[in-house]
Parts: structure tokens; sequence; C-alpha cells
């Protein structure tokens, strides 16, 4: 009965989605105040009735529930209770009624902090939401119901849930990579709402770069869980594997990259007006490839669901529509939209130009080694895999560009900057960097290597930058303090950010280089040195847990004689599903990780394993932390909080013009 | 020329300059590492040269695994259930790697004929199979849902 309740929440909120869908959006266009003033109650509506879908599959989860399909095929009675609750999300349907609530948790918040905004813009945004929740509470309802009976004979017990996803990592990363994701929608929605009321300006801008800002940091946290979750679970000793379901967050991050910094420009100069609107649209349209990717099976990867075709036709249509009517919109208005404001060859315009072209065309060409392989195998029948190689070919040279840059946008003005300002600012950084970079890991490494040489001269010229537009800001002030205090959030915001992307970019460079793994055969009582670390393999020993059993290898790791650590690798057996499963032992350093994997017992009572050696990888997330944090940092700043309320009497004039020009 | 055209014709080269800089690379990269599949069948035939990198797909043949007591190494056959490939490895094989199941398998063949891995995949998802695999046992004729029924381990 429970279940049936979940079912009919389901289609009430697909109702509500259906009515917001529609009348604000007309209401807004006919100026008919009653019907925009729906949309804040509707969507706080289906808020509510995909929350209690949520709470009822999640009820159905703990009670154990078999006779509901997608409990059955993803819980066990033996299953704890905190991965019983987490495994509302360890399938397709689950996921997916989740990322859903996720898209009406941002309604609501839109809903709620949307107070200074014009009433038909909040329609019309919401408006938008709406019709995006119609297209995936009917994609649910139609292929992929979460409560789904099995009728007329339900299991005993069920399947179990994916030994890898019964994890600490697996609670924290789909919902946060899923919020960050469709976050990108209420940005889109924003650009939607902006094409169609024909209004696009620096007011439109500061009402949508807290959004956009956010949804940025809370993607950029969700691919990091991600990759951490990855490292510490999969045990491949790797961050980043470029797999086909990674590509699409990363691809849609570098779109939502890109779209902030444009934003900065229209914000603050009017300019790239049109080009702002359309990475709004791209960047959502890479988070709809990602559930395109993973859900219809169509590429090899560790992430695959089980593939269904009706779900895959079902998503590209909604690609098709969502994606092919934004475009079009976008072709007949954003024509009407020009900024006619110049800057020069050397300004901060040309150095956030720079910046959005670098990320695009990244974005563009890893969103083609991603599809390519499907593409060639419609075209020759043949299968074909893109490896690493062809992603780390074209990443690094483009970011590398891009880093460089980096150094010298933020010291630049706006409008036009002297290329004798820029020498002059930044010559002396310069020097000092490459000094550093060629200085620094000679002392630390006591060897040359020019890839760390390069990431070092690199992450200081950005680091002294930062040092040096600060002492520039705080120059004219009697003090320090009163000097810092006098900077906005959205300043400190972004620094922290572009820091966050040096750390990133001394672990991955310093990652990649220095580590070492080595694959061993090790009886009891037997020890290796890696990389100046001596392990010692103390034996196993049997272990049970609640749903598995195993065994658990002991180690003892000293260096120079003295202890470092103890690390015990296991390799379990899951009992419902029989699936055994690795679960490495880490010793986490903020310079350096040890981490052992587990492989089998040989007939020699030898064990094989792997040994890695991962200096700075604890800094690759460190950097995606940072970059999160200011990303939220600058969506506090007081100027996107006051004089809103004043503006909304100008703004409506604003609108009747902007009608008339379009019509 | 007026200085607005010129800066907009600055600004068109640069990204011009760009994006045929990224196509040019692109391109360059994907020629260099386009990994194509073949099925056991194929590589059968000899249309594999000795030496190229490839990916194999199949099922990991009943009863041919086997694992050095003294070394990392292992050898199996992956089958297409028409012909097998012998496949050399030396490493840990993923958790999901079992006979009876799906693999696919990155790496080249050898003078002698062994196809020596230097990557294998197994899947996560014991009900999802992956393209490659399912490929390689349409092609020859050996459905997967023939062998759906093989008994559970």
């Amino acid at each position: 009965m429970i279940p049936e309740l979940g079912q009919f929440s389901l289609i009430l909120a697909l109702c509500l989605s259906v009515i917001l869908g529609s009348l604000p959006l007309i209401g807004a266009s006919r100026d008919n105040t009653l019907w925009m003033n729906l949309a804040r109650p509707l969507s706080a509506g289906v808020f509510v009735f995909l929350g209690l879908c949520v709470l009822i599959l999640a009820y159905a989860f703990v009670t154990d529930d078999f006779s509901v399909k997608f409990v059955a095929e993803h819980s066990n009675t033996l299953l704890p209770t905190r991965y019983k609750l987490t495994a509302v999300w360890g399938g397709h349907e689950g996921s997916f009624l989740l990322w859903t609530f996720m898209l009406s948790g941002w309604m609501l918040a839109v809903a709620i902090f949307s107070k200074s905004m014009p009433l038909d813009f909040v329609a019309r945004v919401l408006g938008v939401l709406g019709i995006l929740c119609v297209g995936y509470t009917l994609f649910m309802l139609a292929t992929s119901n979460p409560f789904d009976r099995i009728v007329p004979l339900p299991p005993a017990d069920g399947a179990d849930l994916n030994s890898a996803l019964q994890d600490f990592g697996f609670i924290i990363h789909p919902p946060t990579l899923y919020m960050g994701y469709v976050g990108f929608s209420v940005v889109f929605a924003f650009a939607i709402a902006a094409l169609l009321s024909g209004r696009l300006d620096a007011a439109w801008a500061r009402w949508s770069r807290p959004w956009a800002n956010v949804a940025w940091a809370v993607l950029t946290l969700g691919i990091a869980l991600g990759s951490w979750w990855a490292y510490y679970e999969l045990g491949w000793g790797g961050w980043w594997a470029w797999d086909p379901v990674e590509n699409p967050p990363l691809i849609t991050w570098l779109f939502g990259t890109a779209l902030i910094h444009s934003l900065a420009a229209t914000e603050k100069r009017g300019v790239f007006k049109s080009w702002t609107v359309l990475l709004a649209i791209l960047a959502f349209s890479g988070s709809l490839l990602g559930t395109f990717i993973t859900r219809s099976g169509l590429l090899t990867s560790v992430h695959a669901f089980a593939s269904d075709p009706t779900r895959g036709v079902f998503i590209l249509g909604i690609l098709g529509i969502a994606i092919g009517g934004s475009l079009l919109l976008f072709a007949l208005r954003a024509p009407l939209m020009k900024s006619d404001v110049g800057f020069s060859l050397v300004s901060r315009e040309v150095f956030l130009l720079a910046n959005n072209v670098l990320l695009v065309v990244a974005a563009a060409s890893v969103f083609l080694g991603t599809m390519f392989p499907m593409v060639y195998q419609a075209i020759t029948d043949d299968l074909i895999s893109i490896g690493p190689p062809y992603f780390n070919a074209i990443f690094v040279p483009i970011m590398s560009l891009l880093v460089i840059l980096l150094g010298a946008g933020p010291l630049s003005r706006w409008k036009r900057t002297s290329m004798g300002f820029l020498t002059a600012q930044l010559g002396k950084v310069a020097v000092a960097s490459i000094v550093i970079g060629v200085v620094l890991p000679l002392i630390v490494v006591l060897r040359f290597s020019l890839s760390a040489t390069i990431a070092m001269a690199i992450a200081a010229w950005i680091t002294l930058a930062i040092l040096r537009d600060f002492a520039n800001k705080v120059a004219n002030k009697p003090d320090l303090r009163s000097g810092a205090a006098a900077l906005s959030w959205s300043y400190y915001g972004m620094q922290l950010a572009h820091f966050g992307v040096v750390v990133l970019l001394l672990g991955v460079a310093f990652t990649s280089k220095f580590s070492t793994e080595k694959s061993v055969l090790l009886t009891e009582g037997e020890s290796i040195d890696v990389g100046h670390y001596d392990f010692r393999f103390n034996g196993t020993e049997r272990i049970s847990g609640p749903n598995y059993v195993g065994d658990e290898a002991s180690f003892t790791v000293t260096r120079g004689g003295k202890p470092v650590s103890e690390l015990h690798p296991q390799r379990r057996v899951y009992l419902a599903s029989g699936t055994p499963s690795t679960e490495m032992a880490i010793d986490a350093g903020f310079l350096r990780d040890l981490f052992i994997t587990l492989g089998e017992e040989k007939e020699s009572n030898a064990w094989s394993m792997t040994i890695y050696i991962k200096p700075f990888v604890r800094w690759v997330w460190l950097g995606a932390i940072l970059m999160a944090l200011g990303g939220t940092l600058a969506a506090g700043d007081k100027r996107y909080r006051r004089l809103q309320v004043r503006s909304e009497s100008k703004s409506r004039r604003q609108i009747e013009t902007g009608l008339q020009a379009a019509s | 020329m007026k200085p607005h055209r010129r800066k907009r014709l600055g600004i068109i080269l640069f990204i011009a300059t760009a994006l045929s800089f990224a196509v040019g690379l692109t391109l360059y990269a994907l020629s260099q590492n386009i990994d194509l599949f073949y099925t056991p069948t194929q590589i059968a035939a000899g249309e594999v040269a000795v030496g190229q990198r490839i990916r194999v797909g199949g099922m990991v043949r009943e009863g041919s695994y086997v694992a050095a007591s003294d070394s990392l190494r292992v050898e199996f056959d992956a089958t297409d259930f028409v012909n097998n490939v012998p496949i050399h490895y030396e490493g840990i094989l993923p958790d999901l790697f079992r006979e009876g199941q799906g693999v696919v398998v990155e790496g080249a063949l050898d003078a002698n004929g062994l196809f020596q891995a230097s990557r294998v995949l197994a899947k996560h998802d014991e009900n999802y199979m992956s393209p490659e695999v399912k490929a390689a046992l349409e092609a020859s004729g050996a459905s997967p849902q023939n062998h759906s029924a093989m008994p559970e381990q």
C-alpha cells in the first residue's frame, strides 16, 4: 500500500509540474499577475511530493519490502541500515528520482531566494524548470518507475547492493554530483527566461551569477568526491581515468567554468551577452548528455547501468527537445541582444575571452573523445575505444596555456590595460616564479624533472600574481587590516578559487610524475622496498562482517627503521551476491599516500598485491575544495543581496522597452 | 579600417587560430590513440598485425584460467564460443574477473600468437554486458541469451 502512495505522489508531482510549466509562463507573457503568482507555491508543491516519493522509497528499503522491484534488486536483509538508505540512489530508477528531487530542491530555493527579482522573471525561470520537471517525472513514470511491484510472488530476499557502493563515498558522492549537475538547470532556466523576456542586461547577470557560482561550486565538489571515491574504492590507484562517465561532468564543469567567467564580463561590462546565454545552454546540455551516456548503456564504462533501449530513446527525446528548442530560441532571440561596449586588445575582457575559448575548446575535445567511439561505430560498425593518452595529449597543453593566462588575467583592468602596466606588475613575478620553479623541486627531490619544474613555476607564477594583486588593492589603505576588510567577498572568492587551481595543479603534476607502484607476490614475513618505504607482510587472518566474509592482511610500514604505519587491506566476498571486492588500505598524508590493494592467495601461500606510493595526491582534492569554497564565497557577496527591490520598478520599464524591441 | 572593426577582426583571428590549433591537436591525438576492437574470431582469422594495440572482448572460457604460483602471471582464454584467444597477463585481475563472465582486454599480439594484455577490464554490474562483449558474441552467432542459462557459481 505504501509504495502505491509513492506512485500516487509521483503522479501528483507530475500534474503540478505540468501546471507550473504552463500557467506562469503564459501569465508572464500576458502580464497576468495571478498566474505568475502560482509559480512559487507550485514549486513548493512539486518539492513536497517528490520529497514524499524519496521518503517512501527509503521506507520501502528500510522495511525490506522486496515486493518493490527496485528494492529487491538493490537491497538485502543483511545490508546495514545506512546502506539501505543510500541504496535509494544505488540504481537507475532511484538515482533518477533523487536527481528529479534535487531539481525540485533548486526550484524551491529559487522560489524562496528570489524576492529581489521581478515577478515575471521568477515566473519564467520556475516555469522553465517546471517543464524540465515534467520531462523527468514523465520519464520515470513511463520507463523507470522506482515503485514498480513484483507481483504476484515477491522474492524472499533481495539481490543486494553492488559491493562497490557499500561505502561512505557512495553516500555523499552521487547527491553532491547531482546537485551540481542539476544546479546548471537553474542557470539554464535563467538564460531561457532572459531569451523569452528579451531582457539580458547587467541586472540579469547579477541575478544569475550567485546561482551559477553555487552550482559550479557544488559540481566541483561532486566531481572531486567522485574522484576520491574511485581512488580508494575502485583501487586502480588513480584519481582520474577519462572514463566515459567521468567525462560528461567534466564537460559540464568546463562549460560552467567558462560561464561563471563570462557572466563576470556580462555583469561588469555588459559584453559577451549572447555568448553567456549560449554557455548556459551548453553547460545544461552537458549535464543532460551525462544522464544520457550513463543511463543508455551505449558506452563501456565502470559506471554503466544495465541498459534498456527505451530509456535511451526517451532521454534522447528530452535531450533533443531541450537542446534543440533552446538553441532555436537562442537563434531567434540572440541577434536582438547586441552589446556595443568596446574594449581594447589588452584588457580583462580579452583575458576572459581567452579563458572562455580555451575552456570551450577543452570541453569540445573531451566531448569529441567521449562520443567518437559511438559515432565511429554508427558509421563503420567497428568498435573502438579512445584511451587516456588522447585526453592527456589535448588537455595538458590547453590547461597549461589557461593557467599561464590565469596569472595575468586578474591583474588586468577592464576595458583597457597598457602592456607597460602588466609588464611592470608581472616582470618580477615572472622572474621569481622561474627561479622558484627550477630551484624548489631540485631541493625537495634532488633531481631535475622538466614537468615538475614547469608545474612549480606556473604555481609560483599564479600565487605571486595573486599576492601582487592583493598588495595593489591594499596599497592605498592606511593599514593592511582596513585594506583587507574593504575588499569584497567576491574578490576573496575569486582569489581563493584561483589558489585552488594552484594546489590542484601541483597535486596533478606531482602525483602523475612521482608516483610509484609495484605488483608483487609476498609470503608471510617477507618485506619489500618501494620508494624508500619498507613494507613487511605479517600474514592474513579471516574476518567476517555483517554481510560479507573475507581475509584481512596486515602490513608494517617503516622508513629508515622508523615505524610509519600499520596497513590492513582486505579482500571480501559479499554473501548475498557472491561478488568479491577488495578494500584498499590507505595511509593518507598531506605529502604522500601509501596504498595497498590485496590480490589473491596463490597455491604457495603467497599473496599477490599492489603497493602504491602517491605523493601529493591529496592536493588534487584539496585544490577542488578550495575552488568550491571560493565559488561559494563569491556567491555570498553583499551586492547580490541588497538594492534589488529598489530596481524593480526600473526593471519593469526595461522589460517593456525590451519587448517592444523584440516585437 | 575602423578601430572597432580592427579589434573585432583581431578577436576573430585569435579565436580562429586557437580553434585550428585545437582541431589539429585533437585530430593528431585521435589518430594516435584509437584502439580498435576485435573479436576472437577476427583474431583467429589473422586480421590483427603483431604488435598492434587492440582490445579483445569475449567470455573467459571455463577451465582455462591458470595462475602461476610463484609470480603474478596469469593465463586464460577469451572466447566467443567459436574461437579462443590465449591471453597472458601479469598483474592483479579485477574483482569481477571470473570464468564464464565477460571480459575486455587491452594489449597486443606477440610473435607467438599470444595476446599480451596490458589491462584487463571486468564490469562492476553483473547484469551489464559491455557492448564489446555483446558484439563479439553476436558476431560469432552465440548470442548472450543462449549462455545466460549457465549455472551460477
